[in-house]
């Protein structure tokens, strides 16, 4: 299992290194986004609008934190599960998306769109949302703050602890991993 | 006649809330710890060592466990003989819940996770309705649990209606085919509530109250179903999943089953999954 440390933006070169089951610590900043978010912004690539964020060459974090405490960063912040933005997530690589931040499994459609578009899913370890907000040292909203937990923000991170599941080279951690562990 | 006044009921909710959604509980730490003795993949041991150093910070600090700290579901069960001092501007029980709910969530900075119309979806911002299920029962007992449920595991669960041709293997397989569907997305290693009987809506009120069962893994003390729940979590473990879906030969920390009487023509079965971050608490009055 090798391991990898990636600063945003990414390029394409860093994103052929990577391979199902490498560990990956990402540093400078991440974009959050889940269900409510996703839908406006695909709303506005329909529209032919301009999109409220840059996401070329960035990362998208599914996760709706807890609030932060006073003087904290930010509060709890694990990841929530991927394929409810399976229908967006191609169109957003094509549009320079590096790769997404979730947990669980992604469609085929998505697993293509990584291939096709150089990209990458990582997860991270859903249910460790204390220990993953270590390693966030600021956020600040940066479009949709009417949706509350579901707002996009933007995150600094420090070695952002990931594992890549699925790589733009086909390879996918979730089966290789059940394939090998499995009884019939 | 035991009177319980609301703004106590509130109170205690408040404080109830914050503190599931901050400590994991001994039993299930208890649990997770023998669990991840017996895991083998270097990959699932690392997410039981995550797991466990996430309990502490988030202890420490007063912070989610989870980032989903869940719908605000309440088991309450009120004694027949019980009179309620409505006390403090509070006009039900309900509105005691509600409002000990909308300030633990507030006060203890959890997340809002409530929409206040599935179609629409707009966030209520104080994570309230509460889901409350009532139970009257005989005498003056006053007991609430309180269960903080996320929505990605939530969504892996499912409910079917058998014919009673079907027999134990057909609601065997059916709770093995659901862990085995939900695979990496409700955070394995998860926990299967499992209600069998009742009718439509009994069975899955009975597959969540399965998972209310303390200490977690304690079996059925029906030696019938306490069989069938270990052949279940080891077929289960079986498949393969894994922490979080990672591959390995942890994929369920428990599986509690419940039964009850059903209709002749009948034999339901639900399966409600639960994730690794199992925040169940509750106090008697």
């Amino acid at each position: 299992m090798a391991e990898h440390k990636i600063t945003t933006p990414v390029t394409d070169d860093m994103i052929e290194k990577l391979h199902a089951g490498d560990k990956v610590f990402v540093t400078g900043f991440l974009l959050t986004g889940r269900d409510a978010a996703h839908k406006k912004l695909i709303d506005l690539v329909k529209e032919g609008k301009e999109l409220p964020v840059d996401i070329k060459g960035q990362f998208i974090y599914y996760v709706g934190p807890t609030p932060a405490r006073p003087g904290k960063p930010i509060g709890s912040a694990g990841p929530t599960t991927s394929y409810r933005m399976d229908t967006y997530a191609p169109t957003l690589h094509a549009l320079g998306l590096k790769g997404t931040i979730g947990k669980g499994e992604r469609s085929k459609e998505v697993k293509e769109a990584l291939k096709k578009h150089k990209a990458v899913y990582l997860a991270a370890v859903g249910g460790a949302g204390a220990l993953i907000s270590k390693s966030i040292e600021g956020s600040e909203v940066v479009a949709y703050p009417e949706l509350g937990p579901e707002a996009i923000i933007r995150l600094k991170v420090r070695d952002f602890p990931c594992i890549v599941i699925n790589d733009m080279h086909g390879g996918d951690l979730y089966e290789e991993g059940k394939k090998k562990y499995r009884i019939e | 006649m035991k009177v319980i006044k609301l703004s106590e009921v509130r109170d205690r909710i408040k404080n109830l809330v914050q503190e599931a959604n901050f400590e994991l509980q001994d039993d299930v730490l208890k649990v997770i710890k023998e669990m991840a003795a017996k895991e083998e993949s270097p990959a699932g041991q690392e997410v039981f060592n995550q797991m466990l150093e996430n309990a502490e910070i988030a202890r420490q600090e007063k912070l989610g466990l989870c980032q989903d700290t869940g719908l605000a579901v309440f088991f309450v069960e009120l004694g027949e003989d019980v009179k309620l001092d409505r006390d403090d501007g509070l006009g039900s029980l309900r509105e005691a819940i509600t409002e000990g709910t909308r300030r633990g969530y507030k006060e203890g900075y959890l997340r809002k996770s409530v929409v206040e119309d599935p179609v629409r979806r707009k966030n209520t911002g104080d994570n309230t309705p509460a889901y409350i299920h009532w139970e009257l029962v005989p005498g003056d007992t006053f007991k609430l649990t309180f269960i903080a449920k996320g929505g990605g595991a939530e969504n892996m669960s499912a409910i079917r209606m058998f014919a009673p041709a079907a027999g134990l293997e057909g609601i065997e397989d059916f709770v093995v085919e659901t862990a085995d569907k939900g695979s990496s997305n409700p955070c394995p290693p998860i926990i299967v509530g499992v209600g069998v009987g009742g009718n439509f809506e009994y069975s899955a009120l009975l597959a969540k109250k399965a998972l209310l069962r303390r200490p977690l893994s304690s079996p059925n003390p029906d030696p019938f179903y306490a069989d069938m729940e270990r052949r279940l979590l080891d077929r289960i473990n079986k498949l393969g999943i894994g922490p979080q879906g990672m591959g390995g030969r942890i994929t369920a920390l428990a599986v509690h089953v419940e039964a009850y009487p059903c209709h002749i023509a009948s034999m339901p079965a639900a399966v409600n999954i639960q994730c690794h971050s199992h925040r169940v608490m509750g106090f008697e009055l």
